[in-house]
C-alpha cells in the first residue's frame, strides 16, 4: 500500500442544495476532506453518466454525485432520473468488474453543512482504502 | 389456445403459399421479407409489390443480413405507412422495432405482423467460408427436433425469447415435426384472422406453447449461462476489459449494425468526443502515450449505458464486427443483469416506457441517504 497515496475524487454538487450545503460547510469552518474536487452542475439530473464513466476511465479514484433529496428537486424531477442513472451505473459497473464502490450518490440539502462534511470525509475513507484506482496502469484505454 | 391456419405443404413453401395470397387477394400491397440474390445464400431484405417477384423470396432462410426493425424504422420514421404491408421479421428483430418505435423512431400502423418460432441465424462470415450450405441443410433438421443448431449465432443459441408475442401471425417451426408436410400458421390477433380468410388451408385450435418449445427453452437457458460464465474466465475490471478490445479498430461498426442505435450523429462522433492533441497535453505528459484514436474503452461502455436496457441479443454487433470481438455476448451479459433490475424486458409491451426515459417517486429509496 501506498503511504503517499491520496485520493482523487470528483464531485457533481446541484446548484441549489448540495453546492449551497457545501459552501455552509465551508463557512462554518467544518473539516472537509483535501480529496474532493467538486464542478457545480444545476441539477443532479444534469449528471450524465458518462461524466462519471470519464472521470474513472481518466483515473479519478472516486466520483460522487450529490443532489437535493427526492421531493425538494428546485426542478422539481432532476433526481429522481439522477437516482435511475446512478442505479444502472452502479450495476454496470458490478456487471463488469469495475470497482462499484468508487462512485456513490448522497442527497444533501442547502442546509446539512455537516452532513456534506460527513458523507465526503466517509467516501474519502473507504476510497482509500480501495487503494490508487487501477485504471491508472492502464495508459492504452 | 389459438386458432391455426394449416397450409398443406413444407413450412418453408407453406409460408410462400402465404404471401402469394396475402399479395394475390391485395389484402395487402407490399410483402416485406428476404429475398435470394443469387445462388450462394445471399439474402437481402426487399419490399416486394408484383406477386411475379415472389418466387425468390425466401422468408424463413436463417440469415439476418440486417436487423428488420432497423430498416421498417427508417422506413416508417418521417411518415407511417399508409397501405398495408405483411412484413416478415424474427421476435428479436420485431422486438427491436417495438423498442424504437417507443422511442418515436417508426411506426407500427398498416403492417400485418408475421413471426416464426426462431431456431436462430447463422453468422455472415457462413457466406463467405464455404459453410453455409451445409448449415441450412442442417438448420431444419435441428429445429424440428427443439436442438440448438451447432453453428448458429452464440446470442441465438442463448436466446429464451424465440417465441414472439407482438406478431399478428407466427409460423410455428421449433419442435413440429411435421415440418416437411405442413405448415402451421398462428393468428394471434383479430387482424390475423381476419387477413387469412378465405386463404388455402383449414382452420384448427392449437397452443404455440408445447412440451418441445420448453424443452427447446430449458436448452437455451442452459446454453446462456455457459456462455455468461465463460466471459468471466477473462478476469474482470480495466486490465479484462482492454484485453477484450485489444484489437478494436474504432470502426463503430457495432454501432451501425445495432438496431437499438438509431441516432442519426452519435455522440461519440459528434465534436463532444473530438479528439485534439490539447486535450490529452496532460495525459501524454503524465502517462507517456495514448492510444489512437483515444478512447475505444469510453466508446463501448458509453455506448452500453445509452442503449443496453433496450438490446434485443440480436447479435448484429458481434457478426459484423472485423476483428471477432464477442460484443454481443458482453452487452448481452450487462443488458439481461440491468433488464432484470428493472424488470424490463425489451420489444414485449408497446405501452411500457423505456427505464432510462422515465422514473418512479418511491423507488431505490435506500439511494442516497
Amino acid at each position: 500500500m501506498n503511504d503517499e497515496y491520496t485520493p482523487k475524487i470528483i464531485g457533481f454538487l446541484c446548484n441549489w442544495c448540495a453546492y449551497t450545503g457545501a459552501d455552509l460547510a465551508g463557512v462554518s469552518r467544518i473539516q472537509i476532506t483535501p480529496s474532493l474536487r467538486i464542478i457545480r452542475v444545476m441539477c443532479s439530473g444534469r449528471i450524465d453518466p458518462l461524466f462519471v464513466l470519464k472521470g474513472l476511465l481518466k483515473g479519478a479514484d472516486g466520483v460522487m454525485m450529490m443532489g437535493c433529496h427526492p421531493g425538494d428537486c428546485h426542478y422539481q424531477k432532476g433526481n429522481y432520473s439522477a437516482r435511475r442513472r446512478y442505479v444502472l451505473l452502479q450495476k454496470l459497473f458490478e456487471d463488469l468488474g469495475f470497482e462499484s464502490e468508487r462512485i456513490g450518490l448522497w442527497w444533501v440539502s442547502a442546509s446539512e453543512g455537516p452532513r456534506y462534511a460527513k458523507v465526503s470525509s466517509e467516501f474519502s475513507e473507504e476510497i482509500k482504502k480501495l487503494g490508487p484506482n487501477p485504471v491508472r496502469e492502464e495508459i492504452f484505454i | 389456445m389459438s386458432n391455426v391456419l394449416k397450409i398443406k405443404k413444407g413450412v418453408e413453401q407453406g409460408a410462400n403459399e402465404l404471401l402469394k395470397f396475402l399479395l394475390e387477394s391485395e389484402k395487402v400491397k407490399g410483402i416485406f421479407t428476404l429475398r435470394k440474390m443469387n445462388e450462394n445464400g445471399a439474402v437481402s431484405y426487399s419490399l416486394i409489390t408484383h406477386p411475379k417477384e415472389l418466387q425468390n423470396a425466401v422468408p424463413l432462410f436463417p440469415l439476418m443480413p440486417v436487423n428488420a426493425g432497423k430498416i421498417l424504422s427508417g422506413f416508417t420514421l418521417k411518415k407511417a405507412i399508409n397501405e398495408p404491408i405483411a412484413a416478415v421479421l424474427r421476435s428479436c428483430e420485431l422486438r427491436a422495432f417495438i423498442e424504437l418505435i417507443k422511442r418515436t423512431q417508426g411506426s407500427l400502423e398498416n403492417f400485418l405482423l408475421i413471426s416464426s418460432t426462431c431456431g436462430g441465424v447463422y453468422p455472415l462470415k457462413s457466406l463467405t467460408d464455404g459453410t453455409y450450405k451445409e448449415q441450412v441443410s442442417q438448420y431444419w433438421e435441428s429445429a424440428k427436433n427443439a436442438e440448438i443448431s451447432s453453428d448458429i449465432r452464440p446470442t441465438c443459441a442463448a436466446c429464451e425469447y424465440f417465441i414472439p408475442q407482438q406478431a399478428d401471425m407466427t409460423i410455428a417451426i421449433v419442435g413440429k415435426n411435421d415440418l416437411q408436410q405442413e405448415c402451421s400458421i398462428f393468428l394471434n390477433t383479430k387482424k390475423g384472422e381476419e387477413f387469412t380468410i378465405g386463404a388455402p388451408g383449414n382452420i384448427v385450435s392449437e397452443d404455440i406453447d408445447t412440451k418441445e418449445t420448453a424443452k427447446l427453452r430449458e436448452k437455451r437457458q442452459e446454453q446462456k449461462k455457459k456462455l455468461f460464465d465463460e466471459l468471466e474466465k477473462n478476469g474482470s475490471g480495466i486490465k479484462a476489459l482492454v484485453k477484450t478490445f485489444a484489437a478494436c479498430l474504432s470502426c463503430h461498426g457495432c454501432s451501425k449494425a445495432c438496431p437499438i442505435c438509431y441516432c442519426t450523429l452519435c455522440d461519440f462522433d459528434s465534436k463532444t468526443h473530438e479528439y485534439l492533441p490539447s486535450s490529452h497535453e496532460i495525459e501524454l505528459e503524465q502517462k507517456g502515450g495514448i492510444r489512437l484514436p483515444p478512447g475505444t474503452i469510453f466508446f463501448h461502455i458509453g455506448r452500453m449505458i445509452h442503449m443496453v436496457v433496450s438490446c434485443v441479443n440480436c447479435g448484429m454487433c458481434s457478426d459484423v464486427c472485423p476483428v471477432n470481438i464477442p460484443v454481443s455476448t458482453i452487452f448481452s451479459k450487462v443488458g439481461d443483469s440491468l433488464q432484470k433490475l428493472f424488470d424490463y424486458l425489451p420489444g414485449k409491451d408497446i405501452e411500457e416506457p423505456v427505464p432510462f426515459g422515465t422514473y418512479k417517486e418511491e423507488e431505490f429509496t435506500e439511494i442516497g441517504e
